[in-house]
């Protein structure tokens, strides 16, 4: 299969790979895949917490080069983004940026899921924060 | 030493000079019908046959008159199965075969299925070897064929196909053996094996593509197959259709060098096998071998490197022709199924790559190749979410996974 050369460069040199302390409350995680599918993510994003905007975005992916590519603009796309406008990405968004073919569009789908996830993981902690402060 | 490099031998190897020439001849030259019984041109054919013939029975103990050309190790596969099935059909209906066969020999199991036959699939052992026991247990009293390939060639594992035939034979059922990795690399001799029909293929032997044979008994017992093409009634019945005389040529000439070469050779393969074995375990924790190391050809290495994914491994060392066992690399987008039935589980069988060493790799090659593989999966692993967590202490099979 001929890679685009959109992917291969994603592959050759991989943005932000790496981990963010899962444990800062400003941190959120997503991980998604399984090891017996082939494919899991593990998507990081470190929020300003005063004005929502993604300062951070990390990521660590096992899977094919598309799913390691995937991951990769993901987080290049997450840089500056409020975690409102993050949740708008969509996954035809990284299938025409990678000119990924039909049989790899489930990676663009994990790294969507793997958006949403470190999304979430971060919401949850602020509420979490929040009530902490309003019970004191 | 050129790029890229050729290490998938088991898929197909590549021509070796000495057999091209052999066939040279009868591409233009000696171009008659073997079948032409009246002239020069038919005669000319018919000794190049015959030849080739004599060379493949004496490179696995059978005689000339046992060899029943074909196109190759997929359709001898089927007419050895479908020519026992119909025509032992008031003998009995059930095959007995493995869990890890080629697909010629496991989509031939399912399309006799339809046709009522019973195949029972027997597991393997997570060594990648048939229990004899179940296959002893296995065998009933409508038993006609047992199916059981001599080498895998996926992982290399040599089954036992001498007690396999021996246990059969005890019972009256016939046995037939997919050979197409095992010929010209290592010794087989359908005598001492016990076997009564086995397939061959010129191309996994430095042979040209197109071009097989089946072996099939005369003697004790005599073995008979129904012919699944018909036609001019070549090949004594079972196989009609004018020999394509520059493939037979080749395959015998494939067969001549391999018989006088396979002491060296196998040898030398077994030595750069186990020297590119060795630089990886060195370098990388784990890292598996999939199927035994003790029954396997000197040529195969299949490994799986724990954490990294196939298909990215394969991007990253593209100057390297090898394979994987990763669904992403197949059409179905499935895993390995002969990797899954050694029970090795999804995740390895999704990290596994197959090193097919043949006649024309050199040192230098296997030197290259480690040191690429080693590389790549390094970076890969410093890329990988899973080695990060297996090195933090978590139990990755302990983790629910987010399946999709």
């Amino acid at each position: 299969m001929a890679y685009s050369n959109k992917v291969l460069d994603h592959y050759n040199n991989p943005r932000n790979v790496g981990s963010l302390d899962k444990n800062d409350p400003n941190v959120g995680t997503g991980m998604v895949g399984a090891p017996e599918c082939g494919d899991v993510m593990k998507l990081q994003v470190k929020v300003n917490p005063e004005t929502g905007v993604i300062e951070d975005a990390k990521f660590k992916t096992f899977g094919c080069g598309s799913a390691i590519a995937s991951s990769s603009l993901a987080t290049e796309w997450l840089y500056g983004k409020t975690v409102d406008e993050a949740l708008q990405i969509k996954n035809t968004d990284i299938v025409n940026e990678l000119s990924l073919p039909p049989v790899k569009i489930h990676c663009s789908v994990l790294a969507e899921d793997a958006i949403k996830a470190a999304i979430q993981d971060y919401k949850k902690k602020a509420v979490t924060k929040t009530e902490a402060v309003a019970s004191k | 030493m050129k790029l890229p490099i050729y290490m998938d031998n088991h898929a197909t190897t590549p021509m070796d000079p000495r057999v091209f020439e052999a066939m040279k001849p009868y591409f233009m030259e000696v171009f008659g019908n073997a079948a032409s019984r009246n002239h020069s041109f038919g005669w000319q054919a018919e000794e190049a046959v015959e030849k080739s013939r004599k060379q493949i029975a004496d490179l696995i103990g059978a005689t000339s008159k046992e060899i029943v050309f074909t196109s190759g190790s997929t359709e001898s596969n089927n007419l050895a199965l479908k020519g026992v099935a119909e025509m032992y059909a008031e003998k009995g209906n059930h095959i007995i075969t493995a869990a890890t066969e080629h697909k010629a020999i496991l989509d031939t199991c399912k399309r006799l299925e339809k046709h009522g036959i019973r195949v029972t699939y027997l597991p393997v052992q997570t060594n990648g070897l048939v229990d004899l026991e179940m296959l002893k247990e296995a065998i009933t009293d409508k038993t006609i064929l047992v199916s059981i390939m001599y080498a895998n060639n996926e992982i290399g594992v040599i089954q036992p196909i001498a007690e396999i035939g021996k246990i059969a034979k005890a019972k009256g059922v016939l046995v037939h053996t997919d050979a197409t990795q095992a010929v010209g690399k290592i010794p087989v001799n359908v005598i001492k094996d016990n076997i009564d029909l086995m397939s061959i293929s010129a191309h996994k032997m430095y042979g040209p593509k197109g071009s097989g044979a089946l072996y099939v008994r005369r003697k004790s017992p005599r073995v008979q197959i129904t012919a699944q093409m018909d036609g001019g009634g070549h090949e004594r019945g079972m196989r009609s259709g004018t020999l394509a005389i520059p493939g037979i040529v080749g395959l015998g000439e494939a067969c001549a060098i391999c018989q006088v070469e396979m002491p060296e050779e196998s040898k030398r393969m077994a030595y750069l096998r186990d020297k590119l074995k060795a630089k990886l375990e060195a370098e990388l924790d784990e890292v598996y071998v999939n199927g035994t190391m003790e029954h396997r050809l000197p040529n195969n290495l299949n490994i799986s490197f724990a954490y990294v994914e196939g298909e990215s491994l394969l991007m990253g060392i593209n100057d390297i022709a090898v394979s994987s066992g990763s669904a992403c690399t197949s059409a179905t987008l499935e895993p390995s199924y002969v990797l899954k039935a050694l029970g090795a589980g999804d995740d390895l069988a999704h990290s596994s790559i197959r090193f097919g060493i043949g006649r024309f790799n050199t040192e230098e090659e296997v030197d290259y190749v480690a040191a690429k593989v080693i590389d790549v999966v390094k970076k890969l692993r410093e890329l990988s979410p899973l080695y990060e967590m297996a090195k933090e202490g978590i139990d990755l099979s302990k983790v629910q996974w987010a399946a999709h």
